[in-house]
């Protein structure tokens, strides 16, 4: 798979508050992108930003040559990021990692995300829909206006929700959610926060369930050069920019 | 554009990549054409393998990062057995960057890359930050600079380059003892010593709480060292420390540089060696050099 350095220009942007939806649009080919794949993002005109960002892939589009990205204003680098206008060129180095393992035909997958954890799985669910598969999608949030594009997501699969304020759908936190805690998977997907990626994790384990989680450490490079970025694993620290962000569950010391 | 450093290392051009940040080489294939550079330097290597620090290992500071990897390899050994056979066949010079912790491990890292036909040079490095009983021991004193070069030289008999810690009171002095006890050439600057702290939770940002701070942040600094450190030595310096284009290049060798590395700038960049490469040559046609060796030191003041 062929890395890139390329300019992409915002051609469409939606602004949720906490979050923002950036359409961009290459002039040339795009290379094959796995869902769970990342680009490292440049951020330009942030004198506090220096170093790339790092963002999940949410959506591709080969035809249009489009990559959108679904970006948390986290810090100064994303609510930089997030401010820039149809037009501006977007620099990213693209795609990084390594993605999502594709369930075997037949297999029932579950898709959990938390947060802005969500972003990846829909590229993940499309692609799963792209092979005749249809996920299940469990999203979590701290509140309602966490949980972006519901009803994209909700074309994808069946969709189940918690909020731990209970504004939608089940009240609590994704592994208290009766999807979680009556149905069978084959196959478990986590994107989120750590604690709740660990939380899915301990109860795929104890099922005897396959699970892999997408993990976000800091990163500098992007490429595994640096070493910034390890996850102590049972084959000692490996960068989650090469070999992860995507990780077997077993590979963990969690 | 080609640079002779002497005792058979000669580059192409003056741009090289700096230990850490370019891993092997093969990171960047798909980015860089390697043929276009005067060499790599690849990962500090140790001759036991070393798990390195705890994450976090990197934060990002205003125009630079610091980082506290803490020499993260699998060892000599396992460089000779593993990768040395992909990478041996890299059209560029491939440099390996040697650490350690006792002057034995030095010795004995050195003796085993000597053997290593495709490798023309070692960057000691005696100027890690990151590790407790690290090189940097030896390389902010003249006389246990002097003490692991003068031992490496001993068994090492290809080009020697020493890689010098920032972190000292008068860097010229060490690079004269480098330069006394057999160093081909020396290489400067490593990471500045820093600290990062997030208030909110009254931490240090890094797990070691201390890191090396590099990135263009760093350049003035490095700037100084160099023309410094270029004016006391007869052996070529090779110079870094956050450059980030080919004017920042060309200010290195004009300060005394006779060759550069490019660090932290890769990860912003991952193609911006080969763009520095073709800066430098722009430049020398430019101001009428006709070769670029001939800009080294030649700065007017």
């Amino acid at each position: 798979m062929t890395k890139q350095i390329t300019d992409f220009q915002l051609v469409a942007k939606q602004d949720f508050g906490k979050s923002v939806l950036l359409q961009l649009r290459s002039e040339t080919p795009l290379p094959d992108i796995q869902p769970g794949q990342f680009a490292q993002v440049r951020v330009d005109g942030s004198p506090t930003t220096y170093l790339r960002r790092p963002i999940s892939i949410h959506n591709v589009d080969f035809q249009q040559n489009e990559i959108t990205l679904l970006v948390q204003k986290v810090g100064e680098g994303t609510r930089h990021l997030a401010a820039s206008n149809v037009g501006d060129l977007v620099n990213m180095v693209l795609p990084l990692g390594n993605g999502f393992t594709l369930p075997e035909k037949g297999e029932n997958a579950l898709l959990v995300g938390g947060g802005i954890g969500i972003a990846p799985l829909y590229y993940f669910a499309k692609v799963l829909n792209d092979k005749g598969v249809k996920p299940t999608l469990l999203l979590g949030g701290k509140t309602e206006t966490d949980l972006l594009r519901l009803a994209d997501y909700q074309q994808l699969g069946a969709t189940f929700v918690t909020t731990e304020d209970g504004s939608l759908g089940e009240k609590g936190i994704v592994t208290m959610h009766s999807v979680c805690q009556q149905r069978q998977f084959d196959k478990i997907y986590v994107c989120g926060p750590k604690r709740m990626m660990k939380a899915v994790a301990k109860l795929a384990a104890e099922r005897g369930v396959w699970c892999e989680v997408s993990l976000e450490n800091l990163m500098a490079c992007g490429l595994g050069a640096c070493l910034c970025c390890v996850e102590d694993t049972v084959d000692g620290n490996v960068c989650v920019c090469k070999e992860g962000p995507v990780f077997n569950t077993r590979r963990l010391k969690w | 554009m080609t640079i002779d450093l002497g005792r058979g290392l000669v580059l192409r051009n003056p741009v090289m990549t700096a230990s850490g940040t370019f891993g092997y080489g093969e990171e960047y294939a798909d980015f860089v054409d390697l043929s276009r550079l005067g060499g790599i330097i690849v990962k500090g290597t140790t001759l036991h393998p070393r798990e390195g620090n705890p994450y976090p290992r990197m934060a990002e500071t205003p125009s630079g990062m610091l980082n506290c990897v803490g020499l993260q390899n699998k060892g000599v050994q396992y460089f000779i057995d593993t990768i040395y056979p992909r990478i041996k066949g890299f059209d560029t010079n491939v440099l390996l960057n040697l650490s350690g912790s006792t002057l034995e491990d030095y010795v004995k890292g050195a003796e085993m890359v000597d053997a290593l036909d495709k490798i023309p040079a070692i960057e000691l490095n005696v100027s890690c930050p990151n590790v407790k009983q690290g090189g940097m021991a030896f390389g902010v004193t003249c006389a246990g600079i002097s003490q692991v070069v003068s031992e490496v030289r001993k068994v090492y008999h290809k080009h020697l380059m020493v890689k010098l810690s920032p972190n000292v009171t008068n860097i010229a002095e060490i690079a004269l003892a480098a330069e006394a006890s057999g160093a081909d050439s020396v290489s400067l600057i490593n990471t500045l010593m820093g600290m990062a702290i997030d208030a909110e939770k009254r931490k240090p940002k890094l797990s070691v709480i201390t890191g090396g701070l590099s990135g263009a942040c760093v350049k003035p600094v490095a700037l100084r060292m160099v023309w410094q450190v270029a004016k006391a030595v007869k052996i070529p310096v090779v110079g870094l420390g956050g450059i980030s284009n080919a004017t920042d290049a060309v200010e290195f060798l004009l300060a005394g540089a006779s060759a550069i590395e490019i660090g932290t700038a890769n990860f912003i960049n991952p193609a911006v060696s080969v763009k520095v490469a073709e800066g430098i040559k722009d430049y020398s046609e430019r101001h009428g050099f006709e070769r670029v060796a001939d800009l080294t030191g030649v700065l007017e003041c």
